[in-house]
């Protein structure tokens, strides 16, 4: 997890530099711990013929060009040119501020150079290839337009999963990604009003959304940390206890009213906090009440004694406890109005603490921070990021996602099939993806993502063409 | 607004009064704003102090003068980012303070007056929302406020904006956002009028700035340039950059011993979590190291530490490729190639460091028991302990540790601790005058007369408390200057 910090801190600095070589690295990776039985080949190897076969470049091409293409007469035409891409090499060697004209010169780039990672940058407002010359130049090399991404990462939830930590992913702990991408899906279209956001599954351990409405690209740094503020609810520690801030606001309950079921019926029997004493422990102690925290402890103490024969409803009718204990402490006219309050804020702060999403605020904050593009490979893993829709987040399976050997061997079936049919018509460039379980990934990605999205695009080149019409030509 | 520079005649001398007359009163309210002045006090601070240093004759002086020396700072600090940046902070927090002590009313007809186009609430759209608008309203303590909303539509109590416009308001939840917009109701505009006058002063500095590089500066060689380029350098807090005097030159090799004397908590704290965990995470290796760098360890030294230090979990070849670039960094050689300046309290009381991380300031994220513990081990006598310890769970931070530094160094603070490197110089000076005094009642005891000598490093202080008898404890313990009752 330290190391995980350094590489993630690391990476962060470099790109808060403006002026850099293209070429240098000095990152680490964490030891490997992977949930992949060791594979004869290694990732790597396998990349050039996923560049080359499967990945989706006309797809990822028409997401990142926002309808800016040549069949639109108030289109951008430099658009796309002016988003910065950047290549991990084999080796750890970063290769920033590349761009490319379109698509097709992408995945050109792509299996000329097989980086084993691509992270996308924002869109500046010039061609980041040609930025030295603009260097030193007031208002000369400047991101212009960046999605508001979003990155959570099982790895911070670490204190409070039970079911292993750093790299680990599960069943058990994924509900803990999935009730993340609820609360924050809800609080991006319901507050802020935003339509396309594009769900990811990051390749190990996390996950990583992306905003792509035109007004979210357009956020300066400090609206971006605005909205990462309000989205946090944990502010680091303090007296030496997690410190949660909450208020009384309408997201908070709207966040309330979708975490206690789920922590109540998921989180605590599966992560099973409540059965042993060390972390019924840090769940009490968010009770400001040395009287109930002992008098559960003990209790549940002499039960664990006894030996406990349903886990599932042991955590269950424990969490009972402690609502039924601060709720006859509450319903007690004798005491405190205070510590009535203290108690009640207290097991609100337990359930945001255990189960609110932890984000990496720093990802969000800052327009030119780079993050993993959508449909790369995790070098470590193998897996896919595959999209994903935010209502399948509860049923999504991490260990199901598809490999990029597993694509690869299906993509050739499919070659070597019709191969054998002489009648059978070639596979498209470009769509090799269609024959593999990419393809299921992809429908979500193209009807519930692209497709809205191109339409909301071409809605606003439109009225940009209706409105230039409506203005007296001044050509003449 | 400051959207027109007044008109009129003003002398070269005036201009000079003016202007450092409201550097005043900025420079008062950042010393507030520092010394964790709330909003209702530090509000009263700064009427107070444009009522002293901006206010003249008659109403119309006292705006003439307003505007004059805003102009006036506003050339003077229009070239740097960090001139802009700080003169930007303090003219906002300036016209936020003064916009609230209008009554509502007045603000209200600001915004027409302005034409800032915000827009109300019909009254369909505010019974539909009513009771969330009660909601936040409460939980940000707007009780009566919330009361009236209970009651009936008061005109004019919120207008609704797009939430990119009220940043601030968002981060701290203090406003309704539903489908992109955000509601403000009218004891907040001052966040979304400040808003507005931040982007244009913002803007206007930048255009300032152009025009004052390319010829204004040329053509006012004689004249204004003068005053402008020494307005910005007065008041203006030490930033302990190194460009900052000669300072002595620290070894790697000194570095435990001064870290005993003369460290804060904090930094004796990450100091210790390195040499134990031989390891530290990237926010620490910056609060540590750039602190490091200001005491005047060089980087050949700091390389030194960090690599000796590291060296157990992480050999040879694996420091220079994770760590040693980040160690070059901290000194302007990689990346930016920027000198960064070492953290103030300020910025390290608002870092949030997660479980097992060590930097922060630990009065504000330890426990009462873990900092009795690790103020205990420095030495400190009991009443200081507590002293401190209250403080910290009172919220007074650097008045802890203010509290701490009196503890070890047996001596007043009047100053006050808002930087660890103004501690760490705070404590060589206490130091070297305890030493030096007892040096010379050493010498007046045994050789009247030749008490010239004086200690010319740390490395010599360094060594004094080993020739001392400590009554206490081990012959490393600091040298509590305990000459009084010799």
């Amino acid at each position: 997890m330290a190391e995980a910090e350094d590489e993630r801190a690391a990476k962060r600095q470099k790109e808060g530099e403006a002026e850099q070589a293209d070429v240098d690295m000095p990152d680490a990776e964490a030891p490997a711990a992977t949930a992949d039985p060791p594979k004869q080949i290694p990732v790597q190897q396998l990349m050039r013929a996923y560049y080359g076969n499967i990945f989706p470049y006309q797809e990822m091409y028409e997401w990142l060009v926002y309808s800016n293409d040549s069949r639109h007469a108030q289109a951008d035409s430099g658009f796309f040119q002016r988003r910065e891409f950047c290549f991990t090499l084999d080796g750890d060697i970063f290769v920033r501020y590349q761009s490319f004209k379109d698509g097709a010169e992408l995945h050109a780039a792509l299996v000329r150079q097989v980086p084993a990672k691509i992270d996308i940058g924002p869109m500046y407002n010039v061609d980041p290839r040609r930025r030295n010359a603009y260097a030193g130049l007031e208002n000369g090399f400047q991101p212009r337009q960046r999605e508001l991404v979003f990155d959570i990462d099982l790895t911070d939830y670490d204190d409070v999963r039970t079911c292993g930590s750093g790299g680990h992913i599960c069943s058990e702990c994924w509900p803990f990604m999935a009730v993340a991408v609820q609360i924050l899906d809800a609080a991006l279209r319901d507050d802020f009003g935003f339509n396309h956001i594009l769900w990811v599954f990051s390749g190990r351990r996390g996950i990583h959304a992306w905003v792509c409405d035109k007004r979210a690209r357009e956020l300066t740094d400090e609206q971006r940390g605005s909205i990462a503020a309000f989205l946090s609810v944990y502010k680091g520690q303090e007296n030496g206890q997690a410190k949660i801030l909450l208020s009384h606001h309408p997201s908070i309950d709207r966040a309330h009213g979708l975490l206690l079921p789920f922590w109540k019926e998921e989180i605590l029997p599966r992560q099973k906090l409540l059965l042993d004493s060390a972390h019924w422990r840090s769940v009490l102690s968010f009770l400001p009440d040395q009287e109930i925290q002992h008098t559960l402890s003990s209790r549940w103490e002499a039960e664990n004694a006894r030996g406990i024969a349903d886990e599932e409803a042991c955590s269950r009718g424990r969490w009972q406890d402690v609502e039924d204990a601060v709720a006859r402490v509450v319903n007690t006219k004798a005491v405190d109005k205070g510590l009535k309050f203290a108690l009640q804020k207290g097991l609100k702060e337990c359930v945001f603490a255990h189960v609110y999403p932890r984000l990496d605020v720093e990802v969000s904050k800052k327009r030119n921070h780079l993050l993993k593009a959508p449909l790369c490979v995790h070098p470590k893993t193998g897996k896919v990021c595959v999209p994903f829709a935010a209502v399948d987040a509860p049923t999504f399976d991490p260990d199901a996602v598809p490999t990029v050997s597993q694509l690869l061997d299906e993509f050739s079936a499919e070659r070597s099939a019709r191969q054998e049919h002489p009648g059978a018509a070639a596979m498209e460039k470009g769509e090799g993806w269609k024959h593999t379980s990419l393809a299921s990934c992809m429908t979500v990605f193209v009807q519930s993502f692209l497709q809205p999205l191109c339409a909301a695009g071409r809605e606003e080149l439109g009225s940009k063409a209706r409105e230039a019409a409506a203005q007296p030509s001044l050509a003449w | 607004m400051y959207e027109e520079p007044p008109e009129g005649e003003v002398t070269i001398e005036e201009i000079e009064r003016f202007a450092l007359d409201r550097l005043r009163v900025l420079k008062g309210i950042e010393d507030a704003k520092v010394r964790g002045k709330k909003s209702a006090e530090l509000q009263t601070i700064a009427l107070e102090l444009v009522s002293t240093h901006l206010k003249a004759g008659s109403r119309e002086a006292s705006r003439w003068k307003d505007a004059v020396s805003h102009f006036a700072l506003r050339l003077a600090f229009c070239r740097t980012e960090d001139l802009r940046r700080w003169f930007l902070a303090q003219e906002c927090e300036l016209f936020r303070l003064r916009f609230r002590d209008e009554l509502p009313s007045d603000q209200v007809a600001f915004i027409r007056q302005q034409k800032l186009g915000f827009q109300s609430l019909d009254s369909a759209e505010f019974e539909e929302l009513r009771p969330l608008l009660v909601k936040v309203e409460q939980g940000i303590g707007n009780r009566d406020f919330a009361a009236t909303l209970l009651q009936g539509n008061p005109s004019d109590a919120f207008f609704k904006v797009p939430f990119e416009q009220v940043p601030d308001l968002v981060a701290q939840r203090k406003v309704l956002l539903r489908k992109g917009w955000a509601y403000v109701s009218r004891y907040e505009i001052a966040h979304l009028v400040g808003g507005r006058f931040r982007a244009a002063l913002s803007h206007s500095l930048n255009v300032t700035h152009r025009r004052w590089t390319s010829h204004l500066a040329a053509d006012e060689a004689d004249r204004l340039t003068p005053i402008v380029e020494s307005l910005s350098s007065r008041y203006l807090g030490e930033d302990y950059d190194s460009s900052a005097g000669n300072r002595e030159v620290v070894t790697a090799a000194q570095l435990p011993a001064l870290a005993r004397q003369s460290f804060p908590l904090c930094m004796q704290h990450m100091f210790n979590h390195v040499r134990e965990q031989h390891h530290m995470q990237h926010q620490g290796r910056l609060q540590l190291g750039l602190f490091l760098k200001a005491i005047g360890l060089p980087l050949e030294e700091a390389m030194r530490f960090w690599r000796t230090e590291f060296a157990p979990r992480c050999p040879g070849d694996a420091f220079e490729k994770k760590y040693a670039y980040n160690v070059r960094y901290n000194y302007g050689k990689e990346g930016r190639k920027s000198d960064y300046t070492p953290y103030s309290c300020l910025k390290i009381i608002s870092s949030q460091p997660g479980k097992d991380q060590a930097h922060g300031c630990p009065y504000k994220v330890w426990s009462a028991a873990q900092l009795s513990a690790a103020l205990g081990a420095m030495r400190l006598p009991a009443s200081a302990v507590h002293e401190a310890v209250t403080k910290a769970k009172g919220g007074h931070y650097q008045l802890a540790c203010a509290s701490a530094f009196e503890g070890a160094h047996q001596c007043d603070c009047d100053t006050g601790i808002n930087h660890p490197n103004q501690y760490y110089d705070e404590s060589r000076k206490a130091l070297t005058a305890q030493h030096e005094q007892q040096q010379q009642q050493q010498q007046e005891g045994t050789a009247p007369g030749s008490g010239t000598k004086l200690p010319a490093t740390p490395a010599t202080q360094l060594r004094m408390p080993a020739k001392r008898p400590a009554p206490t404890g081990p012959a490393s313990a600091p040298p509590k200057m305990s000459f009084q009752t010799s």
